[in-house]
């Protein structure tokens, strides 16, 4: 007998707005978080421009304690304890009691890497043969593992505490991984989610394989222009996002508000086989992804009534509506609508995910669908496939049952994650 | 350098690293760091850094091993202290 999961909790940490009523005002809005970067102009970067969370000292100490901030350098772990303490916040949680763990709740929070600023100064400490002098914190701040051990510590989780990481999808993935564990009965609640560290030595390997924009640093807002026909390229952002999942019982039991259903998924990769490489995805395999959560989920493809898309706004955009058209076997007017957030944020590479699928639920929950900013000149091959109707320049009220996330990665993998619309009473 | 300033210092430092303030304001000599203090042993090699930089001295590993109370850490500043001013 397999549980119902629902979404009883949200927090975020996004380059548009820092809690979730911030964002979800910024996501209705179309409010861009993107500015130019001293820092990447100074280190002759070629994309100058970034979506980087805000987040004042006085904020970041109500996470952490005073001693925990001496010498914390991951920023990746500033914004994923926050949003995944907001979450828990959110859904009516309280930590652990000092004994004794709770044994029934866990975390799946995944990162792409950890504390590069940390890692970075421990070794150039360590090349001026300062070995004795990096302190206690090294290895706790650039393991990968560390934003759920740090999640874990605050909370008093007994349950799976663990990190996921599998590029641009870990934050779906994250989801759907601790969707399973409570689905099958192995946790009651989960704390899911990812996070990305900022700054310049996360951002650098992008910028050097030319995938990010370069034409818009004198007008960041207009940089990262998903499915449009001037996209040149993706802006890189950092953040996080987080989300309670929890078994329907227990979230009825507690009387818990409820953000929505996940109703399945499927992560699956193309193997780097076909046209799928490292960068590359393999069509078959996303549609394959596409196709199979909607099976899993029983939901029949009419059923959908929006899509948020990865759409990174590089030259891949065509392709992965190209796929769903195909995956879905509808277009022109027939389409779902479609939706990207990387306009406003950029792509936020791990936290990407997370922070996507939060702004998918508060979609659901709150009954409209955000702009797709930047994209009034829809790219024409796009335009052949979906109605431009479809693809909403403005933010539309409208009530929304069956949502799809999909986010892929580098090293060909895919996650997509059926989510829909909870019905009280 | 009087004992009763060194075990300022040292409480000065151990201050952030404790949340049992009741056990730090009765500080002395025979207080342990992790019994007393409830410090987290990986939290001592910071401790002792925070000491060196306040002192202006390196203290060795097997100095290092030694420092697990008041009294011993003590010790340890005013021998490094002392070799220092030899020097």
């Amino acid at each position: 007998m397999t549980k119902r999961v629902v979404i009883t909790g949200l927090g975020v940490v996004s380059p548009n707005g820092a809690d979730i009523a911030q964002f979800t005002q910024a996501i209705r809005n179309g409010l861009s978080g993107i500015k130019h970067d001293p820092q990447l102009e100074q280190l002759l970067f070629s994309c100058q421009i970034a979506g980087k969370p805000v987040i004042d000292e006085s904020r970041i100490l109500q996470y952490f304690t005073p001693l925990e901030i001496r010498n914390l350098e991951s920023t990746g772990i500033v914004y994923g304890v926050i949003a995944g303490m907001d979450a828990w916040k959110d859904a009516g949680l309280e930590p652990a009691a000092a004994e004794t763990p709770d044994w029934e709740s866990g975390t799946i929070f995944g990162t792409g890497t950890s504390g590069i600023d940390k890692f970075r100064n421990a070794v150039y400490k360590l090349d001026n043969l300062q070995i004795r002098k990096l302190g206690s914190t090294v290895v706790a701040q650039t393991m990968a593992s560390g934003i759920s051990a740090y999640l874990a510590g605050k909370l008093g989780l007994g349950n799976q505490v663990t990190t996921n990481s599998s590029a641009c999808a870990t934050g779906t993935e994250s989801i759907l991984m601790a969707y399973e564990r409570i689905k099958t009965g192995q946790a009651t609640i989960m704390l899911a989610g990812s996070t990305s560290d900022s700054g310049p030595y996360i951002w650098a390997g992008f910028d050097a394989m030319k995938v990010c924009t370069y034409k818009y640093n004198d007008a960041p807002e207009k940089g990262s222009r998903p499915m449009s026909e001037t996209a040149s390229g993706f802006v890189p952002g950092s953040g996080a996002g987080a989300m309670v999942l929890e078994s329907l019982e227990s979230a009825l039991a507690r009387g818990a508000k409820v953000y929505g259903e996940i109703l399945g998924g499927h992560l699956n990769s193309g193997g780097q086989r076909g046209t799928g490489t490292m960068t590359a995805p393999n069509p078959l395999a996303v549609q394959r992804c596409i196709a199979m959560a909607l099976k899993t989920s029983g939901i029949r493809p009419d059923e959908i009534d929006l899509i948020n898309g990865h759409l990174t706004a590089t030259s891949k955009d065509t392709l992965e509506i190209q796929n769903w058209v195909t995956a879905l076997g509808r277009s022109g007017k027939d389409f779902p609508y479609i939706n990207s957030i990387k306009g406003m944020i950029g792509h936020c590479i791990s936290a990407a995910g997370s922070i996507e699928c939060v702004a998918s639920v508060l979609q659901l929950d709150g009954g409209f669908i955000f702009p797709n900013i930047n994209c009034e000149d829809l790219h024409p091959e796009i335009a052949a496939l979906v109605d431009p109707e479809r693809i909403p320049g403005f933010c539309l009220d409208k009530k929304i049952n069956i949502l799809a996330k999909a986010s892929f990665g580098f090293g060909d993998v895919n996650a997509c994650l059926i989510l829909k619309k909870y019905d009280h009473g | 350098m009087d004992r009763e300033v060194l075990i300022a210092a040292i409480k000065e430092i151990a201050a952030p690293y404790t949340e049992d303030k009741t056990a730090l304001d009765t500080i002395n000599e025979d207080t342990d760091f992790i019994k007393d203090l409830k410090i987290n042993s990986a939290n001592l090699v910071d401790i002792v850094l925070d000491l060196e930089e306040k002192f202006g001295i390196e203290i060795d590993n097997d100095s290092m091993a030694k420092m697990l109370d008041v009294k011993s850490t003590v010790e340890v500043i005013e021998a490094k202290l002392a070799a220092h001013d030899r020097k």
